[in-house]
């Protein structure tokens, strides 16, 4: 297309080029809510998705918002929700912090949306976190994230640090018998709340502090020649180092290209990364980067044909054979199976009747086995732990023999020690200090 | 009837060695399989053992079984028996090499990183003798890696027989690391091994050395001498080293940077759309491979040589369009332009993420730009020097055309003095356009570049576009020397301070001695001078 109309007038043009992104942008969106929009019915159920379309998060957030279309077309041709069809409302904040909390409230309050299932970054949560509150709506929240958080509002379906940091270092630690530890992260909020844990962690195993390193890169960080130079050299204190990487998304590729070129194998340094799946991985070739590792509690590469099933879906639904699928994917499957049954349990979409609803629904996740939602609004989960192929898969090598549930409070931090988040009835509070035996952030936590 | 014991005792003296011998190469195998199904810790334990009796067993299929496992073709049965996959798709028999037709049921064996290692030192000894250097080189390196004392009579039989001398030195290397490691060797060995060591002195000799316990005192003494010794070597290549990287960190921004040089230092303008152009030149890329791939199989080797005059095109001519539909109308408005330009960015980026996508494309690296090359103690990535071979080059070659060119010689007159180059007879609308189509050219060939070190996303243009502008206004708005030198510098600066402030701070320190600098001196480093700075 070419970028401006030819016949405007000079004065016009400057605002009409930043005017032409946004057109742009609602028009995609549009075309998305219209197809939904089509079925007239005794009525529909409103579902709001809030995910990034454009912008630096759209790599890992257009996913999300095609994975919910395809969950409530599915479940339209099951009959709906209550006897009611569901409709999706997508909306695009654009990875714009400030917009989440806009477009939040819109889909709270003009479209009335019975449940919203979006955000990616912590920053973008924290963001609309306020909205849900003071309007009383339910987010479900897809990602693996640092934890020390339980609102009310909100439904945790991505991992808290014990359900994929914490289990990843103890992979290392007793498998790959690792004494000496870089903890690399993107400069946000995520890496260093889990780094924060991490350190505490170690350190209660045993761990000196010369032995940890931590390194911060900001977003996009693309020039990574020495900070792999110096964990190259972190490495040759004669114990066994490994990499912990909360790395974000696009700074990725050039840091595993770097690794590749400079040399820096798994068998001598692993690494092991929590923000690096399938969908990351498409972008580079893996051969040099076979063996390091990642922890998930979901890989496409499970054998179980509920994936297979999924997998099946997901490739016809997008018509793309090579569409991968991942962890959070798998986070908003499981998300919104259990708010379909907890409406269905409530009788009701009314926020309040499905949040007390939600608490001890237990639905298939697709690693094989059942994730249910615990008091705390977290969700039980199995961790795997894979290792990247040559084919941009992972090979899992561990997995945990159970689920594990949340701690959406950090034991190895100090001020949160003693949290805990129940939402049950007597007690409903999200940060509950069990040494004072009082709600200590109140019922806003 | 004497005769027959004997003859029975010999036959049984041969085979009793011979069958542990078989047994032990049974139970090897047998264990290959344990980690076809579902991953355990006892199925990798089981492997990894395979891996290593199969490897002392003599079993002259060794080297070729434990490769495939390398290469992921090895395959097991129910029944643990073993099949390797052939390029073309058939099975053979992993323990007699035969054909396997009737293979069904296989899963592939699993690997993880402790199976790996193993199988690294396992083929390091194998491969000892093979008979092309390199492989020994790599084989000697493997099981320096190892340092596995069970290697060392094959290491001794090795160095007898090899002849090369860079290979030889490798295995005596090796066998110095698997002496330290072994129980039993004497004080003297040790002391001349560590000194060995000390000679080698790069990071992984410090590391082994490092991770030494448990030996005589003179040798600990001597080791922790060694360690400092090469510590001290190591600090004057690091200082190097950054150098390197300042070097090369300095091309990149220079890429990024020469095209911005000629639309905003040359021309005036300030163009936010600059780092698109570069984007477009890595997605021109991508789809020359991908359509090399699918019709020119035979040349697809040089594919990035076609994407160089490629993306300048592409880039180029969007360049053109751009400034004959928006631009032009907003010459001597520099306010307009950037809103317009950064409206465009926008836009351009919307669309390309309609066109292919959010997600990153995956644009191949040839081999040839793969993986590095020591210089001493310094460690060369190979895709870096081409960038700054490519950067200088690029440099040069624009230098030329705006120097030696009738087109450049145009440009130069419009751009100093537009009223007089059109009464001279040139059509200062077109030279805009061309000068114009010229900068996005040049920010389509840096993408190209960078589609070899960053991601090929739609927001790949975003993350170099304030970098350039740095880079052209500290280096002097119109000077191509000086966005060279400018470029140069704030690679250098930001490679020395990452180590000592990290890179988030490095950062934000750079900026603000640039902008202290342009406090002091506002036109930067090489400010043009003469009629054509004051109108």
């Amino acid at each position: 297309m070419s970028p401006v109309e030819p016949k405007l007038s000079r004065r016009g043009l400057g605002r009409l080029g930043a005017a032409a992104a946004t057109l742009a942008a609602v028009g995609a969106v549009r075309a998305a809510t219209n197809e939904a929009a089509a079925q007239p019915s005794g009525g529909v159920i409103k579902v709001g998705i809030l995910h990034s379309l454009s912008g630096t998060m759209a790599i890992s957030e257009t996913t999300l918002k095609d994975v919910m279309l395809m969950l409530i077309e599915q479940q339209n041709k099951k009959g709906g929700l209550l006897g009611k069809k569901l409709e999706a409302v997508v909306v695009d904040p654009a990875s714009n912090w400030p917009l989440f909390a806009e477009k939040a409230r819109q889909l709270i309050s003009v479209d009335k949306c019975a449940a919203t299932f979006g955000c990616w970054t912590s920053v973008s949560r924290k963001s609309v976190l306020p909205v849900f509150e003071e309007l009383n709506s339910i987010l479900f929240y897809p990602v693996q994230y640092e934890g020390q958080e339980c609102s009310r509002n909100v439904f945790y379906t991505g991992a808290a640090p014990n359900q994929q940091a914490i289990p990843a270092v103890d992979y290392l630690m007793n498998e790959n018998g690792v004494k000496r530890w870089v903890l690399a992260g993107t400069d946000y909020v995520y890496p260093r709340t889990t780094n924060q844990i991490l350190e505490a962690y170690l350190k209660t195993k045993g761990v000196a502090a010369d032995d940890i390193m931590i390194n911060y890169t900001p977003f996009g960080h693309s020039d990574w020649q020495n900070i792999v130079a110096s964990i190259k050299k972190f490495g040759t204190a004669g114990k066994k180092t490994a990499v912990v990487s909360t790395i974000n998304g696009d700074a990725n590729v050039p840091f595993y290209k770097e690794l590749g070129n400079q040399g820096v194998k798994a068998t001598d340094i692993p690494v092991v990364a929590f923000s690096v799946g399938e969908e990351e991985l498409a972008g580079i070739d893996t051969k040099p980067l076979v063996g390091h590792l990642a922890a998930w509690n979901y890989f496409e590469s499970v054998d179980n044909p509920d994936n297979k099933a999924f997998i099946d879906s997901w490739k016809t639904f997008t018509k793309n054979p090579k569409r991968t699928t991942n962890d959070p994917m798998e986070a908003h499957y499981i998300g919104f199976n259990m708010w379909v049954k907890g409406v269905e349990k409530a009788g009701t979409t009314d926020a309040d009747a499905v949040i007390d609803a939600l608490i001890g629904v237990s639905v298939p996740n697709l690693s094989g086995g059942y994730s249910a939602m615990m008091p705390n609004h977290h969700i039980t989960k199995p961790v795997l732990i894979g290792e990247i192929q040559g084919d941009g898969q992972f090979n899992i090598v561990s997995q945990t023999p159970g689920l594990l549930v949340a701690q959406e409070w950090s034991p190895y931090v100090a001020d949160t020690k003693d949290l805990i988040g129940d939402w049950r009835a007597p007690l409903r509070c999200g940060a509950f200090n069990v040494k004072t035996g009082t709600c200590t952030a109140g019922k806003k936590a | 009837m004497l005769r027959l014991p004997a003859w029975l005792m010999l036959v049984l003296l041969v085979l009793a060695p011979l069958s542990a011998r078989a047994q032990e190469t049974d139970d090897a195998y047998a264990a290959l399989a344990g980690s076809a199904g579902i991953p355990s810790a006892a199925g990798f334990d089981s492997v990894r053992r395979g891996v290593e009796q199969l490897a002392t067993s003599g079993d002259p299929r060794a080297a070729v079984v434990i490769g495939a496992l390398q290469a992921g073709q090895l395959y097991a049965r129910a029944d643990r028996a073993l099949f390797i996959k052939q390029p073309d798709g058939s099975f053979v028999d992993a323990r007699s090499g035969a054909p396997a037709p009737d293979a069904a049921g296989l899963r592939p064996v699993r690997l993880n990183n402790a199976v790996r290692s193993a199988i690294d030192a396992a083929l390091g000894s194998l491969r000892l003798f093979a008979p092309d250097a390199a492989t020994r080189l790599a084989a000697a390196e493997a099981v320096f890696k190892s340092h596995d004392p069970a290697a060392l009579p094959a290491l001794t039989r090795a160095l007898a027989k090899e002849s090369d001398a860079a290979v030889k030195t490798r295995m005596q290397q090796a066998r110095a690391a698997a002496l330290l490691s072994s129980g039993d060797a004497s004080e003297a060995d040790r002391l001349a091994a560590v000194a060995m060591l000390r000679a080698r002195g790069d990071i992984d000799a410090r590391g082994f050395l490092a991770s030494l316990s448990g030996q005589p005192q003179s040798v600990a003494t001597a080791a922790a001498a060694a360690i400092t010794a090469i510590d001290r070597q190591l600090q004057l290549w690091s200082i190097l080293q950054s150098v390197y990287y300042g070097i090369s960190l300095g091309s990149v921004l220079l890429l990024a940077a020469a095209g911005l040089a000629i639309t905003f230092g040359v021309m005036g303008v300030i163009n936010m759309a600059h780092g698109e152009m570069v984007m477009i030149g890595a997605y021109t890329t991508f789809v020359v491979q991908q359509l090399m791939r699918a019709y020119l199989p035979g040349i697809y080797a040089i594919n990035l040589l076609l994407a160089i005059p490629l993306a300048f095109l592409v880039a180029g001519a969007i360049g053109v369009l751009v400034e004959r539909t928006l631009i032009r109308w907003l010459y001597g408005r520099p306010l307009e332009t950037l809103l317009a330009t950064w409206g465009l960015s926008l836009v351009l980026q919307q669309a390309v993420r309609s066109i292919f996508g959010a997600n990153n494309r995956d644009v191949d690296t040839p081999w040839w730009m793969s993986g590095a090359t020591q210089l001493g103690g310094l460690t060369l990535t190979w895709n870096r020097m081409y960038i700054v071979l490519f950067a200088v080059l690029v440099l040069a070659a624009l230098m030329a055309a705006l120097r030696y060119t009738p087109l450049g010689l145009r440009m130069r007159a419009v751009t100093q003095n537009r009223r007089m180059a059109a009464a001279m007879g040139i059509r200062t609308p077109w030279i805009d356009a061309l000068t114009f189509g010229l900068g996005s050219g040049v920010a389509g060939m840096a993408g190209v570049a960078l589609s070899q070190i960053d991601n090929v996303s739609p927001n790949l243009g975003q993350g170099y576009i304030i970098d350039s502008f740095m880079v052209v206004v500290f280096g002097g708005v119109g000077n191509l020397w000086g966005t060279m030198l400018g470029a140069l510098t704030l690679g250098i600066v930001n490679k020395f301070l990452e180590p000592v402030a990290g890179a988030v701070l490095g950062k934000i320190v750079v900026l603000v001695l640039l902008i202290l600098f342009i406090q002091r001196r506002p036109r930067g480093m090489f400010p043009l001078k003469g009629r054509a700075v004051e109108t």
